[in-house]
């Protein structure tokens, strides 16, 4: 099966000013898509060549690995926006979350502390466990939360191609422009 | 003392077009500027204030990751920065010449291979030429790792490196790291690398 390149559910300029369509361009344009290439050329004719994204992601490792998860990650990441989104969590997501950190700031303050202190490349994820239970993770590179049995709902990518033409080394203003974008109807949808 | 960041011995836009001014002022200024004031705030008062920084990256694996983190990116750019400079010597010469041309026989096998570690280094990172005694080496390492660390794969005294964290080149550069790599080239310091061989 070739993988492809999901369109953005909205236009390059639909995230701005807090996402440029700059950034837009090069990070789904050219990254994502570099991932997706990348994954179908490395799967051609290997026991992953009809394997869908999440087997591949649970049982590969090495190259394969890396742009199965970034495949992933980039989709999961880019679906989440909607400037004129939903800006809080709702129903039961929302007492989900004030019942495992007190507050809807409280989360944000934790989540975006993970976001910024995640050294290198990265990303910061809101997930469920096996449990039902919400936390916060950070993962290197390429890391995924599905190989660990956890559920993602939420995710902030820290490579710096995602705000270096718009921030530069500033990341936690990122950050704060990444709420006023992120849609949280669909990350309650997830959950 | 505390770790200072250094003066570049050249200006911003001098080794332009291959890194443009923007990007060597931000990541001097900022990045470098940041690594060295996180070191010193996490030497401040602890056993490792006063020590010589590769002392401090040799026993690494004691330390916390801040100091790891930030030791290594305060004395990698201290070496990126030198091992580049405008109209620098264009080819190794000398010693170092026949040492490269030993351990990878030609300059361009020893180009090819650190090309290929510094494409392929995963996420955030370095590309290196490493000495081992009389040998010479190409190793990677992710984030602000360096062979000097007793966490490296491949240990040695670095001589030439390359930032391929995404700040060293996404203003010029974007998504096309083999276009900055290539560009790398034109700025290698050999004089400086020389000098760091025969150390």
């Amino acid at each position: 099966m070739k993988f492809e390149l999901p369109a953005l559910p909205y236009g390059k300029d639909a995230l701005e000013p807090y996402i440029s369509a700059q950034t837009l361009e090069f990070h789904h344009g050219k990254h994502h898509q570099a991932y997706v290439n990348n994954l179908n050329n490395l799967i051609a004719g290997t026991e992953f060549e009809n394997a869908d994204l999440e087997t591949i992601i649970k049982k590969s490792s090495g190259g394969i690995f890396n742009n199965a998860a970034q495949v992933f990650n980039h989709t999961f990441y880019f679906e989440q926006f909607c400037k004129d989104g939903c800006k809080e969590p709702k129903d039961q997501l929302k007492a989900a979350i004030n019942a495992e950190f007190g507050s809807f700031e409280a989360f944000k303050e934790a989540f975006t502390k993970a976001a910024v202190t995640l050294f290198g490349s990265g990303w910061a994820w809101l997930v469920k466990d096996a449990s039902g239970k919400l936390r916060i993770v950070q993962t290197s590179n390429a890391g995924c939360p599905i190989t660990d049995g956890l559920i993602p709902l939420m995710t902030c990518d820290v490579w710096e191609h995602a705000y270096y033409l718009d921030k530069q080394n500033l990341r936690p203003k990122y950050i704060e422009d990444f709420w006023q974008v992120l849609d949280w109807k669909v990350v309650s949808e997830r959950f | 003392m505390s770790f200072e960041l250094p003066k570049l011995s050249y200006a911003y836009n001098a080794l332009e077009p291959y890194i443009d001014a923007r990007t060597m002022e931000i990541h001097h200024g900022k990045h470098h500027g940041a690594y060295t004031n996180n070191l010193n705030g996490a030497v401040q008062g602890t056993a490792l204030e006063g020590k010589k920084i590769e002392e401090i990256l040799a026993g690494v694996s004691a330390h916390s990751a801040v100091v790891r983190n930030n030791g290594g990116g305060f004395y990698n750019h201290n070496l990126y920065w030198e091992v580049m400079a405008p109209g620098g010597a264009k080819n190794p010469a000398g010693e170092l010449l026949d040492a490269i041309n030993g351990s990878f026989g030609s300059v361009q096998n020893f180009k090819e291979a650190f090309t290929k570690a510094a494409l392929t280094r995963f996420g955030s990172g370095w590309a290196w030429l490493v000495r081992q005694g009389d040998s010479l080496v190409v190793s990677s390492t992710p984030n602000q790792d360096n062979p000097l660390m007793d966490v490296a794969e491949v240990k040695g005294t670095p001589i030439l490196g390359i930032d391929v964290w995404e700040h060293a080149y996404y203003l010029n550069y974007q998504n096309r790291r083999p276009d900055y790599v290539d560009a790398f080239w034109n700025v290698v310091n050999w004089d400086e690398v020389a000098r760091r061989f025969k150390g």
